[in-house]
């Protein structure tokens, strides 16, 4: 009966899931996928510790212990969610997927203290099961903590080129591999650590592997990670919802950061495995671009107001300066004045998906004005002014003009094509891929440099 | 390459196919231009200003042995004699009005332009001629209506009495009659205007006019973006319509043309005789036959009741200076357009659409008409072009499917080695994980890119659920099992509270412009 009762419940939650991923996929329907996720979580986990309390020897203790731990947990939770700067956004998201991990690591090992009756067969898919479920959740855990570092620049996010890279990941594998039969026939502890210890080493190695260009991917990637982990942990303990759910959120994270590598043009396996960038940090090109022009604000408040139609292509520049508040109203005055202000944003800007909308978003720029990069790259020609705010290689011409390029090929927002652009930036140096931007270089760019928040405040000054 | 620049030889054509600084942007692309003395006079560009743009001058007709010729109007058949073969020459050539200057053209070799037989879609907006001399010939078509008008445009109150504002009701909304409307409205005019395609009702009230309704069932819209014929019945409700704004209305504007057919007839005999003396309409139809039944093509009449008909066929030239430079500046984007490389060579790619679309004549063959190019935009309300739909980056390569099958095959056989030794509940929840995989894919595939991180937020949050793992091992006798479901516990609802507070903090961040 209870159990009938909760694998009802289960069901519906999972329903639930499915229908909050579909609703996130449109604006319109966003705020109420969201709320469906809300209500799904609530009733599984109603249902779920119900269910717990009725199986243990002590409900009142157990009960006590699961309102303790999940008051901490929530308030932690709540509190970092209601501080987060939308620019630490994603550190924080990389962050919560290594709890997903670190998670399903404990479990595992709690499913193989406590493993219930099982003989057989069972037995052993049920080790398999515990073995596969530490090692993923070791690996995201790891994984999410070097990307979260990297994001807030804690630690370097250019990538980290061990000799042999590619072959110390293979021998990770094949050693876990070996550890698992060793785990399956002997049932003793010592393969299980060993291979934690291994995963925990391989999640590291792989995201260190990875430069800070292509972390948008990796968090999607670890997103990824995270519901396998979440998956693995409900075979282990026979539960439908965890499979459901991990399998929803494993597969739907693969495809987010497939859609992703085809924007960015990379190659999916070259992203996971690792290391891309690696040419990136040896390219030096010999190539001189020649003198740059470097501008002040007021004539750049010149320009924009004699501009019919101006283009913003915001990057991570503008979001680690918080320069969007002073963005959207810059761009508000301007359409006050009557100029067609639109914002094109680059597929990969920023350092998660989708992070520029987020942010402008914050700073209420309304979102019928910012355009993709294949909406706005046509009509670039026709643009009189473009404001380039903190990007780099989003809009780098050598992505096309230069096939040698570590970039070459990568579809960017072609700016030098508008009748002027100015270019906010803090100083001549290279983007996260590590090249030289010729843009910078071209007759009908200049350069205002100085932290962006400081610099759009002054152009709005002198408007 | 060499581009000429003649001076227009019909009668009455004020215009030329390039202005200094069109001549300039010329230069850029790599190509030389000669400009034929005084061709810009009229259109008060002087010869010197061309020079000095770097344009040769030439006083004889050797612009027409250039490897292309731009010109306004259609060549006469004795200058088509002139065209060098396999040069390119790009004029308004009306190619379904004239099939026997085709034949003349391909007959001559050359590659011929129709620079009025641009596909309507908003990539070729930068060459169509059409529109942009619509443009000017509506505001000049208000201008020459209040030239005749005996009384002013604004309304005003004054000591010497009331002036009551004039009305003024526009006849098709197409881009001439959008800026007939919008002239009128500026000089102080009360503005009506009708379409027989509903959905530009917007654009008139955009541009300061009201919009007159009548129910006319389907809309009228055709693949090409122009009103089509309407049903008799419709046609018939229409022209009531007409004739009741018509008799209200002080000016009148007619802008109606349906492509490659002559006008259609909108204002009767019978409609001009109810109108007020001293009203005015202008027909700018009248070239291909006039809106009005009473229209002369290219004069202004008087009827017996005192109602001024325009049948100018020339507004766009009545305004020569910036005609010429729209005009020119049009056809340096088709040049651009040729000019791939910007290095001064013409490169026709039939391939492209736009430029498939307005070769009416290449090497010998006559290619009019085009095949089909369908506005996308047309169907819906919103006539905005630019709204296409972006559609996702496809796998490029396509791979030896027989692979992908020997793959899957090995898959499939393993997999059920692998069944045939596992208990039964484990095979019931690999179906389980296997559907959701499946739905999982699918449910996310058309996310909109700004979710993306909203998206990621909410997933996080949602596998969290690996609590639910943790809460039903906190029950356990086992000490160290208790302690880590707990540890788990904390983790997990971190991860649970987290991530659904920060997509919902995300989600009310993303707002429309009119909720603002």
């Amino acid at each position: 009966m209870t159990l009938n009762l909760v694998q009802a419940a289960y069901i519906i939650a999972a329903v639930l899931f499915v229908l909050a991923l579909a609703g996130l996929s449109k604006h319109e329907t966003a705020r109420r996928g969201n709320t469906f996720g809300i209500i799904g979580m609530t009733i599984a986990l109603a249902a779920t510790i119900w269910l717990a309390a009725e199986r243990a020897d002590n409900p009142g203790l157990t009960l006590a212990l699961i309102a303790a731990a999940m008051a901490v947990g929530a308030s932690i939770g709540l509190w970092r969610a209601r501080v987060v700067e939308m620019t630490g956004m994603p550190q924080l998201i990389a962050l919560l997927h290594s709890f997903v991990g670190i998670a399903a690591v404990l479990i595992g090992y709690n499913a193989y203290l406590a493993p219930g009756e099982l003989s057989g067969s069972e037995e052993t898919i049920h080790l398999v099961e515990v073995f596969l479920g530490i090692f993923i959740g070791a690996v995201t855990f790891t994984g999410s903590v070097v990307a979260a570092l990297k994001l807030s620049g804690r630690i370097n996010a250019n990538p980290l080129m061990l000799p042999r890279r590619h072959l110390l990941n293979l021998v990770a594998l094949l050693a876990s591999v070996g550890l698992l039969v060793w785990f399956v026939a002997s049932h003793a502890l010592l393969p299980l650590l060993l291979m934690t210890v291994i995963a925990l080493a391989f999640g590291w190695h792989l995201v260190a592997s990875i430069g800070g260009g292509d972390m948008p991917i990796v968090v999607s990637m670890l997103n990824s990670y995270s519901g396998w982990a979440a998956a693995a942990a409900g075979f282990l303990l026979g539960n439908d919802l965890l499979i459901v759910t991990g399998a929803l959120v494993g597969s739907s994270g693969a495809i987010l950061s497939y859609l992703m590598c085809l924007g960015m043009n990379r190659s999916f396996f070259s992203v996971i495995a690792g290391g891309f960038g690696s040419e990136g940090t040896t390219f030096e090109s010999d190539a001189d671009y020649g003198d740059f022009r470097e501008s002040n604000a007021a004539e750049v408040a010149e320009l924009l107001r004699h501009a019919k139609s101006v283009v913003i292509t915001p990057g991570y520049g503008m979001a680690v300066a918080r320069a969007q508040y002073p963005v959207a109203e810059l761009s508000a005055r301007l359409r006050k004045m009557g100029t067609d202000v639109r914002f094109g944003i680059h597929p990969v800007a920023g350092r998660l998906p989708g992070h520029m909308n987020v942010l402008l978003a914050e700073a209420k720029v309304p979102y019928d004005i910012v355009l993709g990069m294949d909406e706005i790259n046509d009509d670039l020609p026709e643009t009189d002014v473009v404001l380039v705010i903190g990007a780099n290689d989003t809009v780098n011409p050598a992505a096309i003009d230069e096939p040698a390029s570590p970039i070459a090929g990568m579809p960017v927002l072609e700016v030098w094509k508008a009748r002027e652009v100015v270019v906010l930036k803090r100083s001549m140096a290279s983007g996260y891929a590590g090249v030289q931007n010729p843009l910078f270089f071209r007759d009908n760019s200049r350069m205002l440099f100085g932290d962006a928040k400081d610099a759009v405040e002054s152009v709005l000054k002198a408007l | 390459m060499l581009i000429g620049v003649p001076t227009e030889s019909q009668p009455g054509e004020t215009r030329v196919a390039a202005t200094p600084q069109t001549v300039g942007n010329l230069t850029e692309l790599g190509h030389q231009v000669v400009v034929q003395a005084g061709a810009g006079q009229r259109a008060s560009y002087p010869d010197e200003l061309y020079a000095a743009a770097g344009a040769t001058m030439d006083p004889g007709p050797a612009v027409w042995g250039a490897d292309m010729v731009i010109k306004v109007g259609p060549p006469e058949l004795d200058e088509v004699l002139r065209l060098r073969p396999g040069a390119f020459v790009a004029a308004q050539l009306a190619p379904a009005q004239s099939p026997e200057l085709l034949e003349a053209l391909a007959e001559a070799g050359v590659t011929a332009l129709a620079m009025d037989a641009v596909p309507r879609i908003s990539r070729a907006q930068s060459l169509d001629v059409l529109s942009s001399m619509a443009n000017i010939g509506g505001y000049r078509a208000v201008v020459e209506a209040a030239n005749v008008y005996g009384s002013v445009f604004t309304g005003q109150v004054t000591a010497a009495g009331t002036v009551p504002p004039a009305k003024v009701f526009v006849i098709g909304a197409g881009v001439a009659g959008l800026a007939a409307i919008g002239t009128a409205s500026s000089l102080g005019a009360v503005v009506r205007a009708f379409d027989i395609r509903p959905e530009v009702g917007e654009q008139v009230e955009s541009m300061g006019a009201e919009f007159v309704h009548i129910d006319l069932g389907d809309q009228a819209t055709s693949a090409d973006g122009y009103a089509k014929e309407m049903g008799e019945d419709l046609q018939r409700r229409a022209m009531e319509v007409y004739a009741r704004e018509c008799a209200a209305a002080d000016i009148v504007i007619t802008t109606a043309l349906i492509p490659g057919r002559p006008a259609p007839t909108l204002v009767t005999a019978e409609t001009i005789a109810a109108m007020r003396p001293g009203s005015v309409l202008v027909d700018m139809a009248a070239r291909n036959g006039g809106n009005c039944e009473l229209t002369v093509p290219g004069e202004v009449i008087s009827t017996p009741n005192g109602v001024k008909i325009i049948g100018y066929t020339d507004l766009p030239a009545r305004l020569p200076t910036q005609a010429s430079q729209l005009y020119g500046t049009n056809v340096g984007n088709l040049v651009a357009l040729l000019t791939p490389d910007k290095d001064g060579q013409l490169v026709l790619d039939l391939e492209d659409e736009v430029q498939r679309g307005l070769t009416v004549t290449h090497e010998g063959q006559v290619l009019w008409p085009p095949p089909p190019v369908s506005v996308s935009a047309a169907p819906p309300p919103a006539a905005d072009v630019s709204t296409e739909p972006v559609v996702d980056a496809q796998p490029a390569k396509p791979k030896d499917p027989r692979r992908g099958y020997v793959a899957m095959g090995l898959g499939a056989v393993l997999f059920a080695l692998v069944a045939s030794v596992s208990p039964t509940a484990f095979l019931g929840h690999f179906t389980v994980f296997a559907l959701a995989v499946i739905v999982g894919f699918y449910v996310i595939s058309n996310v909109t890119h700004a979710l993306h991180t909203p998206l990621l937020a909410e997933t996080n949050a949602i596998s969290g659920i690996i609590l639910v793992g943790a809460l039903l091992q906190v029950g356990n006798d086992n000490l160290l099992v208790r302690s880590l479901a707990l540890a788990a516990t904390v983790v997990a609802s971190i991860n649970v509270f987290g991530g659904f507070a920060v997509t919902g903090r995300m989600l009310r961040m993303f707002r429309r412009e009119e909720s603002a």
